[in-house]
């Protein structure tokens, strides 16, 4: 028996949370399969080989996989799953979408989000926005499981895994791809940046927001994140929304400003290794989870510390 | 499949502790400890509700029905969604515990009565966080899915929809039936008038046993413990943005 991870790709590129998959696949210390699905897969499958610790990539190949629907990919999960005792992918919109379906298809539970594997069966998830964690056996002979990549470590390149191929199932045919709009590409992206540089609703505008978090971004070379209430209040677009319904990120360095604290929004960021918040209220609760507070005027302090940054 | 004017949409909607709730945990380490605090529809549920009653309004839904699946208790959710103006709630009632795979079953079984074109539900559940109700159902369907989408429209036998994914969106288009998962971006929902709760307290709610439904529904997974996630270190207050910076440099996070 083996662990079978979902690969997500956007054709050229494995997306980084896959070497993050492979670590938290290694738990069970069996084999880890990685399934790379797409038209036209060979690049990315010499890539996905290399990977540390990948002793197989399985390619499925087919003209209807050039932008993989949820249906199709759980089918082809299903078909190959019944021979694997953990089917894994990494907690982003990709896996979420198609790990379900397929953990449907198999009959069997599904357990999301796991932040630590206790056992070959029992995993650490948070529930309620993250302010519980619990602790979850499952007693289903297929553990599918999505884990949140920030809590496993990436697997570096040294690997030099067997390629194979297996045929894709017909197409389901009842969906179709039409277009994809991405945002920011000039700026790193928000799930796997060093450093994010996030704004909340007392930054009071769309213009301010871009005024003042966008140069400091680009000094440091961060993405730029937001809280829900910066979005719904239209200073933000929803993805780069950091929280319980948006992104979670862990980077090395995240900058809060003038985010109060909501534990729906740090669901999404208390995993960063250093948190600096900025904030006017000297009791926002954002402070809890911060290593370096500055209670400051944010039009004042955030142009200065831009200004410091060389 | 129906077409334009007699559309039927069913919405399922979950009993959730209130979103402004800080949950507690029991002594014992064994559960939350949810008695007696405040209860309200999955704020998810309330975008896939405000979503249907925007079809019906726009011409393209006929009949909207609204089904919740626990307790007697859960009728408080289906009257929140009849205030907001859907045409029948329906309560599968049970007092087992419920999870994704169960509630896909019993909706399953639901979706065969009631033959709806579209189910909508939200993209998770803000108490467990699962988010893959509405994936499994569509698979024990055997129908398209869209989730976590936050436009719709609905072209023919289609609905072209909106899909928040990382970084940007992705619109794809679902052949009818199909079920569809609402992210909050969706629309906002309607403010539900006292006067209109008063008459939804007044409405049938139609009730049906989880078992004459009959199917499987037993739990797979098994709650070992709960506990307070990791606290972070206690942070520091800096006094002005010269010694933040001269900390970040410490850290070696400027460099």
């Amino acid at each position: 028996m083996s662990v079978l991870i979902l690969a997500e790709h956007d054709g050229q590129h494995l997306n980084p949370s896959v070497n993050h998959a492979v670590t938290a696949a290694q738990s069970w210390g069996l084999p880890v399969h990685l399934l790379v699905a797409g038209n036209d897969t060979a690049e990315v499958a010499k890539t996905a080989a290399q990977l540390a610790g990948v002793a197989r990539v399985i390619r499925a190949d087919a003209a209807h996989l050039e932008h993989p629907l949820a249906e199709d990919l759980a089918n082809i999960v299903a078909a190959l799953g019944r021979d694997y005792r953990v089917i894994l992918a990494a907690h982003g919109a990709f896996g979420r979408n198609v790990l379900p379906r397929a953990a449907a298809l198999l009959d069997v539970a599904m357990v999301s989000d796991a932040v630590e594997i206790v056992s070959d069966n029992t995993y650490v998830r948070p529930i309620y926005a993250g302010s519980v964690y619990a602790t979850v056996q499952n007693g289903d002979a297929i553990q599918v499981v999505t884990v949140r990549s920030s809590r496993f470590r990436a697997v570096g390149l040294g690997g030099n895994a067997e390629i194979t191929t297996v045929e894709a199932p017909a197409a389901f045919g009842k969906s179709r791809w039409l277009s994809r709009t991405h945002q920011h590409s000039d700026r790193p992206a928000l799930g796997s940046a060093r450093i994010v540089v996030s704004g909340g609703r007392s930054l009071g505008s769309a213009e301010k927001f871009d005024a003042l978090l966008t140069p400091l971004a680009e000094k440091l070379d961060a993405a730029l994140g937001a809280t829900r209430a910066a979005v719904d209040a239209g200073y933000a677009p929803n993805d780069i929304q950091v929280g319980q319904t948006g992104v979670v990120v862990a980077p090395d360095l995240y900058i809060a400003v003038g985010v109060s604290g909501a534990v729906q929004h740090t669901y999404g960021m208390k995993d960063s290794k250093i948190v600096v918040a900025i904030n006017q209220d000297p009791d926002a609760p954002i402070f809890q989870v911060a290593d370096y507070g500055l209670v400051a005027d944010l039009f004042d302090a955030v142009p200065k510390l831009t200004a410091a940054i060389h | 499949m129906n077409e334009g004017f007699t559309m039927k949409i069913l919405v399922a909607v979950k009993r959730v502790v209130d979103y402004n709730i800080q949950v507690r945990i029991k002594p014992d380490g064994s559960d939350v400890d949810i008695a007696g605090v405040k209860m309200s529809i999955n704020p998810f549920d309330e975008n896939a509700v405000e979503e249907a009653l925007r079809l019906k309004e726009r011409g393209i839904a006929k009949e909207i029905v609204a089904v919740s699946l626990g307790t007697p208790a859960s009728q408080d959710v289906l009257r929140h969604a009849l205030a907001m103006g859907v045409d029948r709630a329906l309560l599968v009632e049970t007092d087992g515990e419920l999870q994704p795979l169960g509630v896909a079953k019993l909706l399953k079984a639901l979706v065969e009565r009631e033959q709806p074109d579209i189910v909508l539900l939200g993209k998770q559940a803000i108490d467990d966080d699962a988010g893959q109700t509405g994936q499994m159902l569509a698979a024990l369907l055997g129908v398209g899915q869209g989730t976590f989408i936050s436009g719709l429209s609905v072209e023919g036998d289609e609905a072209i929809v909106t899909r928040e994914i990382d970084g940007g969106t992705e619109q794809i288009a679902v052949r009818l039936p199909a079920v569809l998962t609402a992210d909050l971006r969706l629309n906002d929902p309607r403010f539900v008038k006292l006067p209109n709760l008063m008459m939804a307290k007044k409405k049938p709610i139609e009730t049906l046993s989880a078992a004459e439904l009959s199917t499987d529904t037993a739990p797979r997974l098994k709650l070992v413990k709960v506990s307070e996630p990791p606290a972070r270190k206690p942070g520091i207050k800096v006094n002005s943005v010269q010694e933040l910076v001269a900390k970040l440099q410490e850290e070696g996070m400027l460099s």
